[in-house]
């Protein structure tokens, strides 16, 4: 009587406080990979991490140089793990005016007998400045594929926002070059030893 | 009430296949617990390969990447074989006795999320013997180390994750649902024992995280095998998105595995000073309290990872917040005891350790979280010790008390009080020589995870090391004192210790097959 009802309410209790369970469960799974754009949008939004945007225009007319002001930039290029590329700047570092158009020209060779691709990953330190460099053009646009034996001169061109904190006086672009050849042909990536 | 003709519905079934079929939460219960204790014995076995290796500087008997499976795989073992399967057995065991409930609310489902964790372990401790080796990446599994550069054997440790994880929040769900919809008539939420309450604010903490856990192991799954670049640079990933996708679960992780342990240590406290515990209500929400800051400290994991400033102040704040509860915690424990009438059984005793190794642990956590000082211990040996401390004097520890606490119930007979008291102290006295030079070892510069290291640090290895041998080998004596106790013994009573209260002291010890088949009465 009275415990077969309860039985009963139990067991339609039970189905319901599963399904939101279970609710939860799927949610939380679709949480874990939500992470992923919102990790990338808090980044852009915060300029955290040193990543710097996408291709900007650079318009002329409405970019005036701010003469009065210089920021020194310096080049870094570094080649990841099994990388065997021979990859550097033409200049170290140059002096830019805020809200100028400037270009640096990278060189690249694949002294490997086999064709690459390779993808240049860029960051600006401090971290908090990337957000005012702005690139026009850029080789990590895209993905680089070299012949054996060829090599390259890349162009990177860029200004810096007139918006910078004046208390920024040096910004550090750095690449980091990675081989992504496997990846290029379509063949699943293989671990690396 | 025993009717003839009907007697399956009140013993077991005969033979293996009673533990293959089972539904029985106790059967359960005694299931999780025998496998938990297994993997412990084959997580210390790893952690002794270790400790015998750093017994003296250079390479003695494993090569380094024998020794980074050792680590890797004494940490995954201990923390999903070892401690979070006893908890789920004492919940097994205790929640549905402790609330007046006949058995868990969904008994078939409870035998399948049991059965999957031996071949899930079955599938993670076969990497050990394939091609590569198995995983050398660390507990934590950071990409790229995981991904780009691991052994072919990963994708078996991933699956393997995968069927930890869907055992766990099948077995959370069950708690969920035996403890909100099965406790007896008059047992409010605020009646409820404490270890009741840890566990289902522990299984809400499981529901959240372990499917983040199967989310990014699924995402190293992409990334392995079809090409994504979820943690890799070079397609416009990012490895340090590993880290906090990780620590989201990783953190409240921690926190799963400890909280079970404030329940079991606020049951036997207020026994064994025959007083009723001090603060129920304040230990109900500084549980609470310390779930919910669980979510939102993860990144001081990840201090040196070129955090902005804002972050390593929100998170070192956040991180020392947590300190607050559990302050909370610990006065009420010792206000528990304070004028209490103190007996020291061997629970007692191993739940007074608990209090005082824990709170150690606990204060070389703080030193931690503070950022600028994080720098200088981060990765080094006295991060080993501070989590060390947590969760072997506290969870380990925790576990040991809740088995001599309900072992006269669960099987009949008491257990042997002076081989207690001696498992007790080997233990007590094991682990501080384990664990206590490991602190200075890390203040002095020693990192983890390496097979050799520099000759200043030998003899705190050496002193560290006998510390484990002696630990490890005094845990032989606790499988020895549970057979004894199941073989034979002084005859248990209902209530077996003088001052227990709860309904699991009010049925005949060993507890019957079926319990509460009706609800008891509460007052």
């Amino acid at each position: 009587m009275s415990e077969n009802g309860q039985q009963r309410k139990s067991f339609s209790d039970n189905a319901k406080l599963v399904a939101k369970l279970v609710l939860a469960v799927v949610a939380m799974f679709g949480f874990g990979f939500a992470l992923v754009p919102i990790y990338d949008v808090f980044c852009k939004v915060t300029g955290l991490n040193g990543k710097t945007g996408g291709r900007v225009v650079y318009e002329a007319a409405a970019a005036d140089v701010d003469l009065s002001r210089t920021v020194t930039l310096q080049f870094v290029t570094m080649n990841n793990i099994n990388m065997n590329w021979v990859f550097h700047p033409e200049q170290n570092q140059i002096e830019v005016h805020p809200g100028e158009l400037n270009e640096v020209k990278f060189y690249a060779k694949n002294p490997s007998s086999v064709r690459m691709v390779a993808q240049a990953v860029p960051s600006v330190a401090p971290s908090g400045s990337a957000s005012f460099l702005h690139k026009t053009e850029c080789f990590c646009f895209t993905q680089q594929v070299l012949e054996a034996g060829q090599e390259i001169e890349m162009p990177v061109r860029f200004f810096v926002d007139k918006a910078l904190p004046k208390d920024v006086h040096k910004m550090t672009l750095s690449y980091t070059l990675f081989d992504v050849t496997e990846n290029f042909v379509g063949t699943p990536k293989l671990s690396a030893n | 009430m025993a009717t003839g003709h009907d007697d399956h519905h009140h013993g077991p079934a005969k033979g293996l296949t009673r533990w293959l079929y089972t539904t029985n939460h106790k059967d359960i219960g005694t299931l999780y617990l025998w496998f938990s204790f297994a993997m412990f014995l084959l997580g210390g076995t790893f952690a002794l390969v270790i400790r015998a290796e750093l017994f003296q500087p250079g390479l003695q008997f494993v090569d380094p990447n024998l020794f980074n499976q050792m680590t890797t795989m004494h940490g995954l073992v201990m923390v999903f074989g070892a401690v979070m399967p006893a908890f789920v057995g004492l919940a097994n065991w205790m929640v549905p006795m402790m609330i007046g409930a006949p058995d868990m609310a969904l008994p078939r489902m409870n035998n399948w999320s049991f059965w999957i964790l031996p071949f899930a372990f079955a599938m993670m401790s076969s990497t050990l013997f394939m091609d590569g080796g198995g995983p050398n990446f660390g507990w934590t599994f950071y990409a790229p180390l995981s991904t780009t550069f691991a052994p072919k054997s990963v994708t078996f440790f991933i699956f393997a994750v995968h069927m930890m994880g869907a055992s766990s929040i099948m077995g959370s769900i069950n708690i969920i649902a035996t403890i909100q919809n099965l406790r007896a008539p008059g047992m409010t939420y605020m009646k409820m024992p404490l270890f009741v309450w840890t566990w289902l604010i522990t299984a809400y903490l499981l529901i959240a995280v372990m499917p983040v856990l199967a989310g990014v192991v699924t995402m190293m799954l992409f990334d392995i095998h079809f090409g994504t670049s979820f943690f890799s640079a070079a397609g416009g990933g990012d490895p340090v998105l590993f880290q906090h996708v990780f620590w989201f679960f990783g953190h409240p992780e921690v926190y799963i595995m400890i909280l079970p342990a404030f329940g079991v240590v606020s049951e036997i406290i207020p026994t064994f000073s025959r007083k009723r515990l001090f603060g129920y209500d304040s230990m109900v929400y500084a549980t609470s309290s310390i779930a919910f800051l669980s979510f939102i400290v993860w990144a001081h994991h990840m201090f040196t990872t070129g955090m902005p400033l804002a972050g390593e102040l929100f998170f070192m704040y956040s991180t020392m917040l947590i300190a607050v509860p559990t302050g909370v915690k610990v006065f009420n424990w010792i206000t528990t005891m304070f004028k209490g009438s103190l007996s020291f059984e061997t629970p007692m005793l191993f739940a007074i350790a608990f209090v005082v190794l824990f709170t150690c642990g606990g204060f070389t956590g703080l030193m931690l979280a503070i950022a600028p000082a994080d720098f200088q211990y981060q990765d080094t040996y006295f991060v080993v010790a501070h989590f060390h401390y947590v969760l072997v004097p506290g969870a380990v520890f925790s576990i040991m008390a809740a088995a001599y606490y309900w072992l006269p119930k669960w099987t009949g007979n008491m257990y042997d009080e002076n081989l207690g008291k001696l498992h007790f102290w080997l233990s007590f006295i094991g682990i501080n020589i384990l664990f206590f030079p490991q602190h200075f070892l890390g203040l002095a510069g020693m990192p983890r995870r390496v097979p050799d290291y520099a000759l200043q640090f030998a003899n705190f290895n050496m002193v560290s090391s006998i510390g484990a041998f002696f630990f490890g080998f005094s845990q032989l004596l606790l499988l020895f004192i549970v057979i004894k106790t199941i073989k034979g013994g002084k005859k248990a009573t209902a209530q077996v210790w003088e001052g227990a209260e709860g309904l699991e002291w009010t049925l005949p010890s060993p507890a019957p097959y079926h319990t509460f088949s009706t609800p008891p009465p509460i007052k």
